[in-house]
């Protein structure tokens, strides 16, 4: 993992610094709510329905168990022993004080932790793969990358107020885990013929009101350049993305409206004048970074564990967690595994003190210390070795966090929506809330199989509705709560957006609508197609007609 | 006088901004006395004229760029403006800041940059990064209180104007 030097520190602490005098003079009445507004954003801060709310940082979604407890600290001391994991490796805390926020940023500055750019109109947290440095279908690490960007980005002086948000994405796996087609900028890590490492640079993507999918504006940027080019979309966008329309004003619009062609080239021309500039990077700066994301020190192991496979033959349950929650890792002997954060009658990526600490002494004592954030809202453990993936499956079920639902109907995505947001035009809780009890049945879900559902609150899209195999949107129809569901997103490298299905369902309709679908696929699946498979196969009409059709049964319970 | 923030201390300042009222157009717009920040259309309507006002009266030159209006429509007379200023009409708006680094940067502008409008304490320590050296704080902002904005940060990992190279080229 980075540690920070005392550069990093000096950084971070004067943020804290600066904040704490914008919150004083902001209480005091001399900095006027409207001026302060832009500057808490910068760090997180937004004022919700129930008060202030604030978005910590998880850079790339990595944790240590010292920074777990941290932040299982921070939540009992400022807020209600809860937080919440967003779909882009942030904590949001949903009770904190105003008053109280620049103390709790001094302590996270204690474990090298910020809330830096976790909102506002500027570059915000990388994302990347869960499973970065321990994925066996990557090509190599992200998490150096993406530690090299934190950094360009952080406090950057140029970028701090651009037209709207800015999200970039990086990958090097064969499957994309990060979803980098759906942010501002998608860095595809990859290797020339000679070996070399570059990006394959996508631009204008992103979800919200005009879900796009970003294009390809460059094949292979040498490493070198990274920071150079961004800095010249970067300034391609400052400068001409608009802002007379706050709907408008994300890059992709911008893309969109010059062609991917066009932009690229403007993006070309700035950069002539910036490549090889001095923000072109070292060597000796990629091994520094890199060195602090070298592999922990794996035992040697067979590739099979007897232990393992003797527990998934005589435990049922073990077996059925297992078999959702253990991935594949590039080491022999080890597996990455699923802590559940999607547990019955709770938020989804909502976690207690209590998981968080227990979490935390999982990493410490059976994964090298360390914890990711997936965007599904899950945790990861990336390094177990097999021999321990029993006690460890012991030890989650002991807080709840062993849900064995990962990519089931029950690992359903969903922002906080309209029971904290004040943008949601609906809330999104209570469906999740509707379909866990309606799929609580564990051999149903399993039975189910794979089964994306995704659920915002509004366009904005928190929940990636677009790409959920489900995906569902909240909408206001004349003061009440409706919901448009949609078939057929998917992430990864076949990404694609969902088609609605119809008119919007009341909430009281669209559990039924939900588990009407899933009855066709059930009805139409051949041998073990997945859900996705089959509505690819069969298309959305049958799904259509039956959304909006009692079935028999219903019609007796009715 | 009015005061501005130059060579990070309060100053007096003796430039008036030229802005078109309604009704009035660049090549109307009576110019007072004085060293004037032109607006970029007064500046290419009467070019001349101002030019002359520095020969014969040894008015220093001066003018001001809206946020859509980039720096390359400065090129040619670029070394001869004492200021060139930004507006920021809002403080949210940030394409100034790219303005000021492309005429620092890559157009070699060495005179004064000012950044003027919506500005103050919370925005110096980012426009003094990108090139600016004069401020002009917004109406009902303090000056004085502004002025601890460039001790904020010790370090910064980025390149800019104040500190051409990134930090990874400095480590220790």
């Amino acid at each position: 993992m980075y540690r920070y030097d005392d550069y990093d520190r000096a950084i971070v602490t004067a943020r804290v610094a600066q904040f704490r005098d914008q919150t004083r003079r902001f209480l005091a009445g001399t900095l006027p709510a409207d001026e302060f507004r832009p500057l808490r954003l910068q760090n997180g801060l937004y004022v919700e329905k129930n008060g202030p709310m604030l978005r910590i940082a998880v850079p790339y979604g990595v944790l240590s168990a010292q920074q777990l407890r941290k932040l299982a600290a921070v939540t009992r001391r400022y807020d209600r022993g809860v937080g919440h994991f967003t779909t882009r490796h942030n904590l949001q805390l949903n009770w904190v004080k105003i008053e109280e926020v620049p103390d709790i940023l001094a302590e996270l500055a204690e474990v090298d932790m910020h809330a830096i750019q976790t909102s506002g109109n500027d570059i915000r947290n990388i994302v990347t793969d869960h499973f970065a440095g321990v994925a066996d279908d990557e090509l190599a690490d992200t998490r150096p990358w993406a530690e090299l960007l934190r950094q360009w980005s952080t406090l950057h002086p140029e970028f701090a107020y651009l037209p709207k948000k800015f999200k970039i994405g990086i990958t090097a796996a064969r499957e994309d885990r990060a979803a980098i087609r759906v942010n501002d900028v998608g860095l595809e890590l990859r290797q020339d013929a000679n070996g070399a490492t570059g990006f394959r640079v996508f631009v204008g993507g992103g979800l919200g009101r005009t879900p796009l999918v970003g294009q390809a504006i460059r094949d292979f940027l040498p490493w070198p350049h990274l920071v150079t080019y961004l800095e010249a979309v970067l300034r391609v966008y400052n400068r001409y993305g608009r802002r007379d329309n706050t709907t408008k004003a994300r890059i992709k619009i911008l893309v969109k409206s010059l062609g991917a062609v066009e932009f690229a080239r403007q993006v070309e021309e700035e950069w002539s004048h910036l490549k090889d500039g001095p923000a072109t990077l070292t060597q000796a700066e990629v091994d520094r970074v890199a060195a602090h994301f070298a592999p922990p020190a794996y035992e040697n192991l067979p590739a099979e564990d007897l232990c393992y496979v003797g527990f998934l033959r005589e435990d049922a349950a073990f077996a059925r967690w297992a078999a959702r929650s253990v991935h594949a890792h590039k080491v022999p002997g080890y597996a990455a595994v699923t802590l559940s954060l999607k547990g019955l009658r709770a938020a989804p990526g909502d976690a207690t003190a209590e998981q968080l600490e227990a979490a935390a002494d999982i990493a410490e004592h059976f994964s090298f210390n360390e914890v990711r954030v997936s965007h599904e809202q899950n945790l990861v453990l990336p390094h177990v070795p097999l021999r321990e993936l029993y006690t460890v499956w012991h030890l989650a079920k002991a807080v709840r966090l062993a849900s064995p639902v990962t990519g089931l109907v029950g690992d359903i995505i969903a922002c906080p929506g309209g029971d904290f947001c004040e943008l949601a035009n609906a809330r999104s809780l209570n469906v999740v809330a509707e379909l866990q009890e309606r799929f609580e049945n564990l051999h149903l879900q399993h039975e189910i199989g794979e089964l994306d559902i995704n659920i915002s609150g509004c366009m904005n899209a928190c929940g990636h509705h677009h790409i959920g195999h489900i995906g569902i949107l909240g909408v206001d129809k004349h003061g009440a709560e409706f919901y448009q569901v949609a078939l057929g997103g998917r992430q990864g490298h076949g990404l694609a957006f969902g088609e609605v299905v119809g008119p919007a369902f009341a909430a009281d309709e669209v559990g039924d609508a939900v588990e009407r679908i899933v009855g066709v696929y059930l009805e139409h699946r051949l041998g073990h197609e997945r859900f996705i498979d089959t509505f690819d196969r069969i298309g959305l009409a049958p799904f259509r007609s039956a959304a909006y059709q009692q079935t028999e049964q219903e019609k007796i319970y009715a | 006088m009015p005061k501005i923030i130059k060579e990070r201390r309060v100053q007096d300042d003796a430039w008036k901004v030229v802005t078109l009222a309604a009704g009035e157009t660049a090549a109307s717009v009576r110019l007072p006395v004085g060293p004037l920040l032109v607006p970029l259309a007064v500046w290419r309507a009467r070019r001349a004229e101002l030019i002359a006002r520095e020969y014969e009266h040894g008015e220093p030159l001066g003018v001001w760029l809206a946020p859509d209006e980039g720096p390359e429509t400065l090129l040619d007379d670029l070394d001869d403006f004492t200021v060139v200023a930004v507006h920021f009409p809002k403080f949210a708006d940030g394409r100034g800041y790219s303005t000021a680094r492309l005429l620092r940067e890559r157009y070699g502008y060495r005179s004064e940059l000012r950044a003027f409008g919506d500005v103050g304490r919370d925005q110096i320590f980012y426009l003094n990064r990108v090139g600016f050296d004069s401020f002009m704080v917004g109406t009902g902002r303090d000056a004085t209180d502004a002025l601890a904005a460039f001790g904020e940060f010790p370090e910064v990992y980025q390149g800019a104007v104040d500190q051409p190279l990134p930090l990874f080229r400095r480590r220790a």
